[in-house]
């Protein structure tokens, strides 16, 4: 567990540190995501050690958002000087994406006609 | 009190808790958890005349661990690879697709509902995990507060709804959900379907990451077309 959580901060320093040195456009939490990928493909990092870890924070991940919605209260004046073109584009356009990602993506799928059907 | 972490952790921990308990009693998308908690943080504060920033000081202890988090997502990515790796192709269009309609259908509503610049840029990144909708909005002229709280709404949204609407809609494969509910509602979004289903959690990960970069590629382009008109 201690193992699993040291290295996740591990990855996820060394991104924040390539985001910041390089000055990317990327943050050092999704760039360390690519890291720890990278890693697990050539076998540098064993995913054994992470799996505990993972779990414990993967399974509880939308706890840690519940922060930072409360953290809209300190701005409900900026919403509300003009809320309903902002209530109106924030909602629709959440559907929107919604349905034309997965509608493409569903249709470019390679053969799945039975549901969630896993073949090779 | 309010000086210690203790505050603010023991607050949302208890109301998450307390929420569960009721989605699970009441069993309806509107009592989603997160959102629940949310509202009643809110409600709280409120109520008893408390500073956010007494509140965050717990509070941002545990928006922390969301960084070890989405690196964590890397896991469930490299145990299903196969199947991902072999949907490449649906997953880079469906995101690139899905990375345009939001930026034209946000700004094009707000547009046409008489929203004032500042707001309309400011809407324009709202499907974007935050750490990268701050940097757009910075660079194109939002307001970068606003963008912060819309890009809550927006993933509160599509996790209350995101599953049970591409449901509806006839978006029934794993990868097609995951892929939409992350591109739409980046984290929080991931965060539900990682309760829904793994594969389509671990796809929804990859999605906030493929859509925060093509976003930041495509807004500069649109807005140099827009401009042009």
């Amino acid at each position: 567990m201690v193992r699993g959580l040291t290295f996740l901060l591990l990855f996820q320093f060394s991104g924040e540190a390539v985001s910041r040195l390089f000055d990317l456009p990327i943050p050092g939490n999704v760039l360390g995501m690519g890291f720890l990928l990278l890693g697990l493909t050539t076998k540098l990092v064993d995913i054994k050690w992470f799996e505990e870890a993972a779990e414990l924070l993967l399974s509880n991940m939308a706890l840690f958002f519940v922060p930072a919605g409360v953290g809209v209260m300190v701005y409900g004046d900026l919403i509300a000087a003009e809320w309903l073109p902002i209530t109106v584009a924030t909602v629709l356009s959440t559907f929107v994406v919604m349905a034309v990602t997965g509608k493409i993506a569903q249709k470019l799928e390679p053969s799945t006609e039975d549901d969630g059907g896993e073949d090779a | 009190m309010l000086e210690t972490p203790l505050f603010g952790i023991t607050l949302t921990l208890v109301t998450y808790l307390l929420s569960q308990k009721l989605y699970r009693r009441v069993g309806q998308v509107w009592a989603n958890p997160v959102l629940v908690s949310i509202v009643s943080i809110i409600m709280l504060l409120q109520l008893f005349d408390l500073e956010y920033r007494d509140y965050a000081r717990g509070g941002d202890i545990l928006v922390f661990l969301l960084g070890p988090s989405v690196v964590a997502l890397a896991i469930p990515l490299y145990q299903r690879r196969e199947e991902i790796w072999k949907r490449k192709r649906p997953i880079m269009m469906g995101v690139f697709a899905g990375s345009l309609a939001s930026i034209l259908s946000a700004c094009g509503l707000a547009w046409i509902l008489g929203g004032s610049r500042e707001v309309i840029l400011s809407l324009a990144p709202k499907s974007v995990t935050t750490p990268i909708a701050i940097s757009i909005v910075e660079k194109i002229g939002g307001i970068a507060p606003l963008t912060a709280a819309l890009v809550v709404l927006t993933g509160c949204i599509g996790a209350v709804c995101g599953p049970e609407f591409c449901q509806r809609i006839g978006i029934t494969s794993p990868v097609a959900t995951g892929l939409a509910v992350g591109t739409s509602a980046h984290g929080i979004g991931t965060a539900r379907m990682l309760e829904v289903d793994r594969l389509s959690g671990a796809v929804s990960g990859l999605a906030i990451g493929l859509n925060g970069l093509m976003t930041t590629f495509l807004l500069p382009i649109l807005m140099a077309i827009a401009g042009r008109w």
